[in-house]
């Protein structure tokens, strides 16, 4: 009873992360399911069907290739123009300082039914053509401000001290910036790159509301969920978590080695103490 | 508030950040603030305008330029009970999104150890897969057939004998979707608490309770505050838990406002709508910012 009162805290933290894994285990378990009726929704017999013709079902295959262009596109701009907003609002001064702040905060704080409604109105009172361009122009606005929070915080995490070495053995201010700034905040940027691209590649709503015709993979799932969703949904979607998922754990692993080699101390300064 | 926490060991100086000023700053920023203008903020002038438009007689589906605030008061008269339904459901989501995440939290922050980092991946891990697929996936866990609707009926603890196709059902789809948007700036609020604080409390013969409730309590409220505004308001907005899990009976705003736009090209109705939500949440922000005492959060 004293083990369950002092650990309490701990069997709470994993069986809410179980619970936060169960809808995925059924996405998982039912992308090797051979569904009975059109509904892919409980468990009839094992098939590999799925995987092996993934692309099986006119329409999956293409919706998916449709929204990795678009995340690749927005995520390229929004990534480059948020990052100079980062810099600009961590390095310089200027002023509008808080109009700047209010305008990066709000998209973070509207509905996306609301963003996507506003937009698809301004479309429409111009008589632009929907599809992928206005897709394209709709994700890059949603991403910029998740870039610009996540570059600023690495921005203003930075040691300026390193800096001020650079400079203090004659660095130029351009050789400052390549060696020493970038490399610094770059895991940052890739950190808001791979925000941005997970956030276009499964918005819904905005892109239906200026999508026209358009139809990327979350669009198609939408428009499936009516009449059936196909096994290779379960199998792609799969995929794309898997793959994430290894990313992510790569990147930590990485940064977590690079924090230690960094934590010991380098032999070369044994050598100059001894030296001295 | 933030003030009273000394900072820890170990970490980078407060930056002494060189501010020039100069062009060199106007030039970084116009890019994307002129993308966000233009595609964010007139948007929301085409959207006003919009909602005041009247229809032009014998075609459906055309509407010309006018100052027809009555679209408001029919918007209104209308779809008040959505509007009330989609905020009572946010905010039970909300309230039970903290709940659920508020230990998680804390364990992450305070007990996790060299577990922390890969926690905050499982944390993020689910929303790698299709927030659309994810939802989907609780029509199979909450269906008539399933364990957890058949282990609550012979609790005899549903009113409608089932889940699915209820407004239990769509609050439980919100509370899952949005509950990394919970547990994420509570953590970052959490982390930032000195423990020394916590120790302090007890060595001064606050019991557990007393010692949560007057120091880490308080002090996680920043996180507590923008944790329930980043579940509330994508939770009020959203139209795919209502549509997927819930019936006609549960529809919110949002499937209102996609209704109205897109199927009917109602588009007057669809952005009084859009522009009424967005006014509500923003009147909700304000005063349970104020009333919170976290201003500084913005």
């Amino acid at each position: 009873m004293r083990w369950l009162r002092k650990n309490l805290v701990g069997i709470w933290a994993v069986l809410v992360l179980i619970y936060l894994f169960i809808p995925i285990a059924v996405i998982m378990l039912l992308s090797f399911n051979n569904p009975k009726g059109k509904y892919n929704l409980s468990w009839n017999e094992f098939s590999l069907d799925a995987w092996t013709n993934i692309c099986g079902v006119p329409g999956v295959c293409s919706s998916f290739v449709t929204s990795i262009e678009i995340g690749i596109v927005s995520t390229l701009i929004a990534t480059l123009l948020g990052t100079m907003i980062a810099f600009a609002l961590v390095r310089y001064r200027f002023r509008g300082r808080s109009t700047t702040n209010l305008l990066i905060f709000l998209p973070m704080a509207t509905p996306e039914v609301v963003m996507g409604a506003s937009l698809l109105a301004l479309f429409l009172n111009l008589r632009f053509p929907l599809g992928q361009g206005t897709v394209i122009i709709a994700h890059i606005m949603f991403i910029i401000s998740f870039v610009v929070v996540t570059v600023k915080a690495r921005l203003q995490g930075m040691d300026p001290r390193l800096e001020e070495a650079a400079r203090d053995l004659y660095a130029d201010p351009r050789a400052v910036f390549r060696y020493v700034t970038f490399p610094l905040v770059l895991p940052g940027i890739m950190g808001a790159a791979l925000l941005g691209f997970s956030l276009s590649f499964d918005d819904f709503i905005i892109s239906f509301f200026n999508a026209g015709t358009l139809v990327t993979f979350p669009i198609y799932i939408w428009g499936a969920a009516q009449r059936g969703i196909p096994v290779q949904v379960n199998a792609l979607a799969t995929l794309v978590f898997l793959i994430a998922l290894v990313i992510v754990l790569t990147g930590q692993f990485v940064s977590h080695r690079r924090r230690r080699a960094l934590e010991k101390p380098a032999p070369i300064t044994v050598d100059l103490m001894s030296r001295s | 508030m933030v003030a009273v926490v000394p900072s820890t060991g170990g970490q980078a100086p407060p930056a002494v950040t060189v501010k020039r000023p100069s062009r060199t700053g106007y030039i970084l920023l116009f890019p994307g603030m002129a993308w966000l203008g233009v595609f964010f903020a007139i948007p929301f002038v085409t959207l006003f305008l919009t909602s005041l438009q009247q229809p032009i007689p014998g075609k459906s589906g055309k509407y010309k330029f006018g100052l027809e605030f009555g679209n408001y008061v029919t918007a209104f008269t209308e779809y008040w009970p959505v509007f009330l339904r989609s905020f009572v459901y946010a905010g039970i989501a909300t309230i039970l999104a903290l709940c659920i995440a508020y230990p998680l939290a804390y364990f992450i922050a305070f007990r996790a150890g060299k577990w922390r980092s890969l926690m905050l991946v499982l944390v993020i891990a689910p929303s790698f897969a299709s927030f659309l697929l994810r939802t989907y996936a609780w029509k199979t866990i909450l269906s008539d057939e399933g364990i957890v609707t058949s282990t609550l009926n012979t609790l005899h603890l549903l009113p409608d004998g089932r889940i699915l196709n209820t407004g239990i059902a769509v609050v439980a789809g919100l509370t899952y979707n949005f509950l990394p948007f919970m547990i994420l700036p509570l953590y970052a609020a959490l982390e930032k608490i000195d423990p020394r604080l916590i120790e302090a409390a007890s060595d001064l013969y606050a019991s557990p309770q007393t010692a949560f409730r007057k120091v880490t309590w308080p002090l996680s409220m920043p996180g507590v505050v923008a944790g329930t505004l980043l579940t509330f308001i994508p939770a009020a907005g959203d139209y795919i838990n209502a549509e997927l899990l819930g019936s006609t009976g549960n529809r919110m705003i949002g499937n209102a406002i996609q209704t109205n736009f897109i199927e009917f090209r109602d588009y007057p109705t669809a952005s009084a709508l859009s522009f009424m939500l967005m006014a509500a949440i923003l009147v909700l922000v304000f005063t349970y910012i104020r009333r919170a005492g976290t201003e500084d959060l913005l």
